[in-house]
């Protein structure tokens, strides 16, 4: 029989990391293919915690609450059968990255969870504030036994460049080594993890800078259906610093901070003197401070004011055991000590709820393409709750292993290797260097028209991506980002550069382009995306956002959501 | 705040090395090497090096809040990461931007830092049966390394193909160490004698410039006597 053809994983985070531990135990061999090795992928910053109704708080928690949360906290707009299944195997996925060793905190050698966002019960496992850190590592340790046996190949320095089609099928990736420049064809199965699309708003998220979008952005170009472009998670803590934003976790909240603003009628006078209003206890009660973040945002951008987080109140054992790492952050980014004084936060964006469409079983509109992470739109509707992106991307990256494990098997029953059924001439199609003409001469880097333009793309969309936006804002981004191709357009036809205007950066564009247009399309207010000419919810766009790219046009649909 | 960046360059691996001088302006009195290195463009250059055409800087980053590792250089003559190095508590109006010495240059500040994944394979750094009890602390602690690279680059007994793997091998192993199965005892005792304990001679340089600030001593006082010495008890 011939050999299994390797699956390709785009990124070594956590949902890379765990679809390739997930293939490796089944004997299938696969390769890792990252931009920066796993130590540098964003799953490294999540902070607060992974959610799974494990049930030992003592609270009476169920799976069932989970799910509920969870769809609720996504305003019902994820695939109930997926956060079904998601919510039921959490606990699963908490306990086996706990035999791999994650040290989650305990007292009294007893697993602990802290309360979160828009949950109802203590159901966030942790470790201080690093969370995504502990998890990662624990899996990156767990893949790299296979790496050793050869089940697990890594590509750390390799940039994802195109899918290769063949009969509308994924038969593999283009991908380029950065430190020689050179391109590889590498054939098989294909699986996304490749997170995020921060580069869309550089230097004004949470994420990393690794996190480009290019890869989205290519598949967009080449046909792959995206959805909920539009639902864009700001997250109501966070605090400006050079190059980025920094994310206050929300288990500061969980463990007892409070939001307020201060109140102060008298012209000229600083705010900072003014009574303190505790403005979401006020309006939402005891549990207003985790409030899902879409509400608190939303609330924040209302107020229109300055608004601090109050961490005073906690204890000095909290402080101690359960969130030292984020007292020393924010003394070291801010200078202020939290325990001591507020800190001045606002939202800033921290997750793409809207990726690459993906059904139940993470498959994509095209054959032998699946997706799981961050990259992908799945678990968390219109809005993502606290916890739910490190499980959602552990999680994710095991189903679409599976998914593609189940493929591989059906294939070899039916005798007919996917080359066959992708009617992939052995001779022509193989791994290899890609054909000469593709192959990039040297180092790529973008030339300094294409980084201006970038600059010009990102600060574009956080104008018509703010958490309140109305039609005339997105119309007028539009107008904006049609000039912006032009100028792109004019350069890439005049450059005598080395491989002339890079793909990603049109691919971006036209990424940007379709998140303008979701988010011009959906005339109504749900969880992240608040429309201030449409506030209120229509039960009849109680749909998926599809958008597609097919023959030079950007087209949206709305497509039924499943039952459970 | 004014500064000029002298940056050691090259334009690949065989490319011979040459100085350029950038000029960089904020009004950012948090900026970092990482901000400046982030913001140059061709009107930047202070006389350009090497012909006219420009260059951009090439340098690993991701996370740009001392969580990832990535961009770990040699800044005024000390292993840093950029993101954690301040401008402002620089002194002298020029600093000074070169690449690690210890690992292969690709391209003017990135290196390849892959002999410290081979490292940890050889060592064959992951548990073999399910975590068993012992030191959450210890555990997490030791889960904090980012695979910087800032450690061996100080570290007066490492060198990239030497036996010894320094304190980036040590500390995934004392993550194992630290929740170790009884039944991986041997082996794992076995591979942190010949990674690490062999060939350290305690400088402890590392601690200075680990930029997770990881209590290296701790971690090694605890694993040394559990792998060296065999007290696995003294792990709780």
């Amino acid at each position: 029989m011939k050999q299994q053809m390797p699956i390709n994983i785009i990124g070594a985070g956590l949902a890379g990391l765990s679809a390739a531990k997930t293939c490796a135990e089944a004997g299938i061999r696969v390769r890792l293919i990252s931009f920066q090795p796993s130590e540098r992928a964003q799953s490294n910053l999540a902070e607060g915690g992974i959610n799974a109704a494990l049930n030992v708080m003592g609270e009476d928690d169920s799976t069932e609450n989970h799910f509920r949360d969870t769809m609720k906290g996504g305003c019902d707009l994820a695939d109930p059968n997926m956060v079904r299944n998601l919510t039921q195997d959490a606990p699963d996925i908490v306990m086996e990255m706990d035999r791999l060793g994650v040290p989650f905190h305990r007292e009294n050698g007893h697993m602990v969870q802290r309360n979160f966002g828009g949950q109802k019960k203590k159901r966030t496992a942790y470790a201080k504030s690093s969370t995504g850190k502990v998890l990662t590592t624990a899996l990156i340790d767990a893949v790299r036994k296979y790496e050793v046996q050869g089940l697990v190949e890594r590509y750390p320095h390799h940039r994802f460049e195109k899918l290769i089609l063949r009969n509308e099928a994924a038969a593999g990736v283009l991908v380029c080594d950065r430190y020689s420049g050179k391109e590889t064809v590498m054939a098989g199965r294909v699986l996304m993890a490749c997170g995020g699309m921060n580069g869309l708003f550089a230097g004004a998220t949470t994420g990393t800078t690794a996190n480009t979008g290019s890869a989205a952005g290519v598949l967009f170009e080449q046909g792959v259906e995206f959805a909920n472009l539009e639902f864009l998670q700001y997250h109501p803590t966070t605090v400006s610093i050079t190059g980025k934003r920094l994310l206050v976790s929300e288990a500061a909240r969980g463990e007892g901070g409070r939001l307020f603003y201060y109140e102060t009628d008298t012209p000229g006078h600083p705010e900072d003197t003014g009574v303190k209003r505790y403005f979401l206890e006020e309006k939402y009660g005891e549990r207003g401070n985790l409030m899902p973040r879409d509400v608190i945002s939303r609330e924040m951008a209302m107020l229109g004011r300055q608004v601090y987080l109050d961490l005073t109140v906690l204890d000095e054992k909290t402080w101690k055991v359960k969130l030292s790492d984020l007292r020393d952050e924010i003394i070291h980014y801010l200078g202020i000590d939290p325990a001591c004084e507020p800190v001045p936060v606002s939202p800033g964006i921290h997750y793409f709820m809207g990726g690459i469409l993906v059904d139940e079983h993470h498959r994509t509109n095209i054959s032998g393409l699946c997706a799981a992470g961050e990259c992908a739109c799945a678990y968390h509707g219109a809005n993502r709750l606290g916890g739910n992106s490190l499980l959602g991307a552990i999680y994710g990256g095991r189903q679409a292993a599976r998914t593609m494990i189940r493929e591989i098997a059906e294939d070899m029953s039916a005798g007919a290797a996917y080359e066959n059924t992708l009617c992939v001439d052995p001779e022509s199609f193989q791994d290899g260097a890609a054909d000469p003409a593709d192959t990039a001469s040297s180092f790529r880097t973008l030339t300094e028209e294409e980084t201006l333009i970038q600059e010009k793309m990102s600060q574009i969309l956080m104008e018509g991506m703010m958490p309140l936006r109305d039609g005339k804002l997105i119309t007028h981004a539009l107008t904006e980002l049609e000039k912006l191709k032009a100028r792109a357009g004019e350069h890439e036809k005049r450059t005598d550069e080395p491989g002339g205007f890079s793909d990603e950066c049109r691919a971006k564009l036209l990424l940007a382009e379709a998140t303008l247009r979701c988010a011009l399309e959906r005339r109504e207010s749900r969880g992240a995306h608040t429309r201030l000419d449409f506030p209120q919810t229509d039960e009849n766009m109680r749909k998926t956002t599809v958008v597609r790219y097919e023959k030079g046009e950007i087209r949206i649909s709305f497509r039924e959501i499943s039952r459970l | 705040m004014k500064k000029i960046l002298h940056i050691l360059r090259r334009e690949s691996a065989q490319a011979r090395p040459y100085w350029e001088d950038f000029y960089f302006e904020t009004q950012d009195a948090g900026a970092t090497v990482a901000t400046a290195l982030s913001s140059l463009h061709a009107e930047n250059r202070i006389s350009p090096a090497q012909g006219s055409r420009f260059r951009p800087v090439i340098w690993e980053h991701s996370c740009l809040q001392k969580r990832c590792g990535a961009c770990s250089m040699i800044i005024d003559g000390v292993p840093a990461l950029a993101c954690d190095t301040r401008l402002s508590q620089l002194k002298g109006d020029t600093v000074r931007l070169e690449p690690l010495r210890k690992f292969p240059v690709v391209a003017d500040l990135l290196v390849d830092r892959s002999v410290m994944m081979e490292n940890l394979k050889d060592l064959s750094v992951w548990l073999e049966a399910e975590a068993g009890a012992g030191s959450e602390d210890m555990a997490f602690e030791a889960s904090r390394c980012l695979q910087c690279g800032l450690c061996l680059e100080i570290c007066p007994n490492f060198a990239a193909g030497g036996s010894f793997s320094g304190m980036a091998a040590m500390a995934p192993l004392s993550r194992l160490i630290a929740r170790l199965p009884e039944e991986q005892r041997k082996q794992t005792a076995r591979n942190y004698k010949k990674g690490v304990y062999s060939g350290c001679g305690k400088s402890l340089a590392c601690r200075d410039v680990c930029p997770a600030e990881i209590k290296i001593d701790e971690l090694l006082v605890k694993s040394n006597a559990a792998a060296v010495w065999n007290r696995w008890n003294s792990i709780k």
